[in-house]
């Protein structure tokens, strides 16, 4: 593997430990909560800054309205609670105080996906991703280890405009480099490979990776990018690597509906249409189990990425 | 203080205005428009501190006004003009394609005055919170007013915010709500009676001022009085009572001129009960 593993981190403690250290370099970072304080890992920060952090209880569709009203006068306002808290709850006030009203405010959502584990269906929001591309104006950001959140947390910090930044619960690979920069807008390309693009966010990264040891095993030499920002997409870094490689796999801990591989599938069958096959949730919701249960159950393993790349080889 | 006389006219070219704007495009909210006219009139010709010809978003140092109930978009629309935020013939815009006057206000086309959008019910208040915040952590001892509408009191989070600028001492926030009484399916009290609720933002910390919201010297007392009330711990909620329609007998007395317009005749009789008094554009 060219990749090692650094230690096993959750992402939100990147968001937390990003905030943190934002906060300390720009007074104009503000932040709000809405009762999930220790989940999101912004304890560090309220106790730095108390009078820089508003706790607003259990109360989001307030809190997403009172960061819209945070930003004028200048602050930042870094929203926390669950992704399914900080979408689906409160897709009006985003959409007309938030997105419409062309607001710096910072969206930042953990327990994301069917990660978040024991908690069941009702919190493991599969669809917030569409629903936050769908925004006009929205900026998407879906990292994939701590060290990168952490990146994430500052490139979003200095960029103008709605942002949402999606994370989650279980403690992954951090393998990311600690002091590589975040560019918003940017695929990275982690593994150069011709037979098979495999374009992955979040958490299935790291099992791209996998994925891509386990073909070149069987002289498949997979082509594995990093999209962190899903919303604007790189376009140009993706025809670049699927002019090489003909073929496509996506994969993501999200619905295939309106997730990463609904993005890239929308823009190549544009651009340069070519065989793609989608690891994602396949229109179901999720259930209680560990996330490494659920992630097998649901098919997003290294495993199932695997699969996804001989399959669409055999359409080539 | 501007004198009594002089903002009631100023009112009535407001009303002329709200009246023309949606005949001419025959689309848009009449009713809640006349009915806050004095309202508007009292808070941005002699309350609020602002610059109208150098409109800048954030606001520093000026008092910040949000509407929330943006279906009442004629008046305000008619309210920054005449301050002088746009030019006074762009009202001949109002509703038509490609104008920065939407039919519920939004900051998308840059329309100085607006600083967020508005029309989904419920939103303005936490907006308007945040903003507060905003300069409480600045020390900008300017103040950040929002009006909501009587029915959207039956939005949740209208309720989330009332808990928690009233547990979190919000004091440099003045609320008010343009109770009416009317709602687009009849009368508020038919379709979702609001209770007592003066005795409800009471419970939740606020203090509450009853006022008659169509009587420019009590409107004009109303707010003088609410800011002496600024920093005192608590923040504040002008129970605004007004006539949907008040300026033209017809459009009085009943929900029926909440979102419809006037056909010429009825424009013609609106506008005869009205004094042209700043010129109209």
């Amino acid at each position: 593997m060219k990749y090692t593993i650094q230690n096993h981190k959750d992402t939100r403690s990147g968001f937390g430990d990003g905030l943190l250290e934002i906060a300390k370099e720009n007074e104009n970072i503000v932040g709000l909560c809405a009762d999930l304080t220790g989940s999101l890992k912004m304890n560090a920060f309220a106790d730095a800054f108390p009078e820089r952090f508003f706790q607003t209880g259990i109360s989001e569709a307030n809190m997403i309205g009172m960061a819209a009203g945070l930003t004028i006068g200048g602050l930042i306002p870094f929203t926390g609670t669950f992704a399914n808290f900080s979408t689906g709850r409160v897709y009006d006030q985003i959409r007309q105080s938030v997105a419409y009203s062309n607001k710096n405010v910072k969206i930042c959502a953990s327990h994301a996906g069917i990660t978040l584990g024991e908690d069941g269906a009702t919190h493991q929001i599969l669809e917030d991703v569409g629903m936050m591309r769908m925004l006009p104006g929205m900026t998407v950001i879906v990292p994939c280890d701590y060290n990168q959140t952490k990146a994430a947390v500052k490139a979003i910090a200095a960029h103008q405009g709605p942002v949402y930044l999606r994370f989650g619960r279980p403690k992954v690979p951090n393998f990311t480099s600690v002091d590589a920069p975040f560019e918003i807008g940017k695929a990275i390309k982690l593994i150069e490979g011709a037979d098979v693009s495999i374009i992955a966010t979040g958490h299935l990264v790291w099992k791209a990776l996998e994925a891509a040891e386990a073909l070149a095993k069987e002289n498949i030499h997979a082509e594995v990018i990093n999209i962190a920002t899903i919303k604007p997409l790189d376009e140009e870094a993706l025809i670049q690597s699927v002019r090489k490689t003909k073929c496509v796999v996506t994969a993501e801990e999200h619905q295939a509906n309106g997730g990463l591989g609904d993005a890239v599938a929308q823009m190549l069958a544009q651009k340069m249409p070519l065989p793609l096959e989608m690891v994602a949730i396949k229109d179901v919701f999720g259930e209680s189990g560990t996330a490494e249960e659920l992630m097998k159950k649901y098919g997003l393993d290294t495993t199932d990425i695997v699969k996804a790349a001989k399959n669409v080889l055999k359409r080539k | 203080m501007a004198e009594i006389g002089n903002l009631k006219k100023i009112a009535s070219q407001v009303r002329r205005d709200i009246v023309r704007m949606v005949h001419k495009r025959q689309s848009g909210h009449p009713g809640g428009s006349l009915g806050c006219a004095d309202f508007f009139t009292a808070l941005y010709f002699d309350q609020m501190h602002l610059d109208a010809s150098d409109f800048d978003m954030n606001g520093i140092d000026e008092d910040l006004f949000f509407l929330s109930n943006g279906h009442i978009s004629p008046v305000f629309y008619s309210i920054l003009a005449r301050k002088g935020y746009f030019p006074v013939e762009e009202l001949n815009t109002f509703r038509a394609i490609n104008s920065r006057l939407q039919g519920h206000p939004t900051t998308h086309d840059n329309l100085p005055g607006i600083r967020v959008a508005s029309g989904s019910l419920g939103q303005g208040l936490s907006v308007a919170i945040g903003a507060a915040l905003s300069k409480k952590l600045r020390n900008d001892n300017k103040l950040v007013y929002v009006l909501m509408g009587d029915g959207e009191q039956q939005e949740g989070q209208i309720w989330e915010a009332a808990l928690y600028a009233g547990s979190r001492k919000v004091d440099n926030l003045i609320a008010t709500i343009d109770y009416n009484g009317q709602q687009i399916d009849g009368a508020v009290d038919d379709v979702m009676p609001l209770g007592d609720l003066a005795a409800k933002y009471r419970a939740f910390g606020w203090e509450v001022i009853e006022f008659d919201g169509n009587d420019m010297q009590a409107v004009v007392n109303t707010l003088e009085l609410a800011k002496t009330n600024v920093g005192k711990g608590k923040p504040q909620l002008l129970l605004m009572k007004t006539e949907m329609g008040m300026g033209v007998d017809f459009m009085m007395g009943s929900h029926n001129w909440h979102g419809i317009a006037p056909n010429d005749e009825q424009l013609e009789k609106a506008l005869s009960q009205l004094e042209e008094t700043l010129g109209d554009y």
